[in-house]
């Protein structure tokens, strides 16, 4: 089964890391990273820009408008995820754990892939 | 992390919003900081015991907010005490009541607490340094050695600004839409104002200037996500996002400028790069431009520009007439002339800055571009006087030794220029 693991986080706490705590904490997640993929469990990993550059498009009007910023106003923002490929839920579950540890703050939620598709231009 | 580095994260991503709470709530600048100081001690006791609350703002303004007016009420024995209404003992409904209103108040609330801080009455170094202090929470410590200056000299400069602000009017009522553009806009300006003092002081030996810009970057931030519509504030953020990019190739192992053209773009901060483009690409779907939105729309050249030999140059000349229209300043006119000396030729960008030569004439850069010219155009003797000029007026030893080096490769062959 694949699993996303995706990265909540109060985008203000993450945007007041310094240069240098930034790297120490991808640095950590690098080592699971690593260890992950060594497995063959890691798919494909992304990073989000912050949500002031996200843009909206509601689809409650026709034609539907667009507006700036994230679609819904919370105090966690989805700051990334990772697609990962797991027997059990459990086993999803311990890797958001172990990324828990290198990645101070936030929560993570997990949620069972419906549809995976690769098309394979983005990079 | 350890419990202190993480909690001083939370309660530097908090302050803002805490702190203009608590200005709204006592109208005092000093009774507010005083507040917000009481609940972050109180929040190194309790939260690494209880792990840190579901939302830091609200629990550091209810806790700043009761230690406060506790204080007021030892401090003022012989007088009556307040009002039973606003001794809150945290009971829950009014918590939440209380949450309920900061939430809806906010994005005015830190509005108002970042233009107290660039009251117009101050001048721009002291509504820089009270901005740091109060909204950004740095130490006077820290201002100071960000400003190169002794700490006591920092101390001074803001508790004068404090004095004035206390003495200022300043209105709290709910701004009206041109109230709020208007502060948005006196906002804005001294968010760049603080970024080109660390941008244009910063010398690579030195990390503390750099920090300043950080923090304009951070506080762009802040003001995009309240107002989230706004063009400009996504041109400001991105003009700074894009520039600041650039810090990491501006200088090189022995502190000496290293120009545009000269950079190794790979050092450039590729996330920066990213999110400025993202901001510029969004305000211009606006088509409400602006001097910001021009202005980082030149620098989102130069980010794209795989080498400098890609430059758009033309494209930059072109912005650079819109922003002269904009906001005419000979100091614009003398960028184009830079832009138009890539696109078309030296000559050109000579007959445009000789107007220039008494409105710019202590002017570094003057000096110094114009020098640049006369080389290219092979006049060898006027271009010496004209970096000799330059020397002379220069702001940073970086700045000087740059010039110098110009100075020496016009006296070496042709062909080995530097």
């Amino acid at each position: 089964m694949q699993y996303t693991i995706l990265c909540y986080h109060d985008e203000k706490v993450v945007c007041a890391w310094s240069k240098a705590e930034d790297d120490a904490v991808m640095a950590r997640l690098h080592q699971v990273h690593e260890k992950l993929a060594a497995n063959g469990k890691l798919g494909p990993v992304v990073r989000l820009l912050p949500t002031t550059t996200a843009t909206t498009l509601r689809k409650d009007r026709e034609p539907p408008l667009v507006i700036d910023g994230p679609f819904a106003e919370t105090k966690e923002q989805l700051l990334g995820f990772y697609v990962v490929n797991c027997e059990t839920l459990e086993e999803a579950t311990d890797i958001a754990r172990e990324l828990g540890r290198a990645n101070p703050g936030g929560c993570y939620e997990i949620r069972p892939i419906a549809l995976f598709m690769d098309a394979g231009a983005a990079k | 992390m350890t419990d202190t580095q993480w909690i001083g994260n939370v309660l530097m991503a908090a302050r803002p919003q805490a702190m203009a709470a608590l200005l709204r709530h006592f109208r005092d600048l000093e009774t507010a900081e005083e507040a917000f100081q009481e609940a972050s001690l109180r929040a190194l006791r309790a939260w690494p015991k209880n792990g840190p609350p579901r939302d830091a703002a609200a629990w550091l303004i209810m806790v700043g907010r009761n230690a406060a007016i506790d204080a007021i009420r030892r401090q003022s024995r012989t007088t009556p005490l307040p009002p039973e209404d606003l001794i809150s003992d945290t009971g829950d409904a009014e918590s939440e009541q209380a949450e309920r209103y900061d939430a809806s108040h906010y994005r005015d609330d830190i509005l108002r607490l970042l233009f107290v801080c660039c009251h117009p009455e101050l001048p721009a170094t002291q509504q820089i340094a009270l901005a740091l202090r109060i909204v950004s929470g740095l130490s006077v410590a820290q201002i100071a050695r960000a400003f190169l200056v002794s700490e006591a000299a920092m101390e001074q400069r803001i508790t004068r600004a404090k004095r004035r602000i206390a003495a200022a009017s300043v209105p709290f009522e709910t701004p009206g839409a041109v109230e709020r553009s208007e502060r948005l806009a006196a906002v804005a300006g001294v968010i760049y104002l603080l970024f080109n003092e660390g941008y244009t002081s910063s010398v690579a030996e030195d990390r503390a200037p750099a920090a300043l810009c950080e923090e304009a970057i951070r506080l762009a931030r802040l003001v995009l996500g309240l107002f989230p519509a706004e063009p400009e504030i996504m041109g400001l953020a991105a003009l700074m996002m894009l520039q600041h990019a650039r810090a990491p190739a501006r200088f090189d192992a022995e502190g000496r400028v290293v120009l545009l053209e000269a950079q190794d773009r790979a050092r450039w901060s590729k996330p920066l790069i990213a999110e400025g483009l993202a901001l510029v690409e969004k305000a211009m779907r606006h088509r409400r431009p602006g001097a910001y939105q021009v202005q980082a729309a030149i620098a989102a050249e130069h980010a794209r520009a795989a080498d400098a030999a890609a430059t758009d140059w033309s494209m930059i000349e072109r912005l650079y007439g819109v922003l002269e229209h904009m906001q005419p300043s000979p100091v614009v006119t003398l960028n184009r002339a830079v832009a138009v000396s890539k696109a078309r030729g030296a000559a050109e960008a000579l007959d445009m800055i000789a107007p220039l030569a008494k409105s710019l004439d202590g002017y570094f850069y003057f000096h110094g571009a114009r020098g640049a010219f006369l080389m290219e155009l092979g006049r060898a003797d006027d271009a010496r006087h004209a970096f000799d000029r330059a020397i002379a007026l220069a702001n940073t030893p970086a700045e000087a030794a740059y010039i110098r080096e110009r100075l020496d490769a016009i006296s070496q062959p042709a062909g080995r220029r530097v």
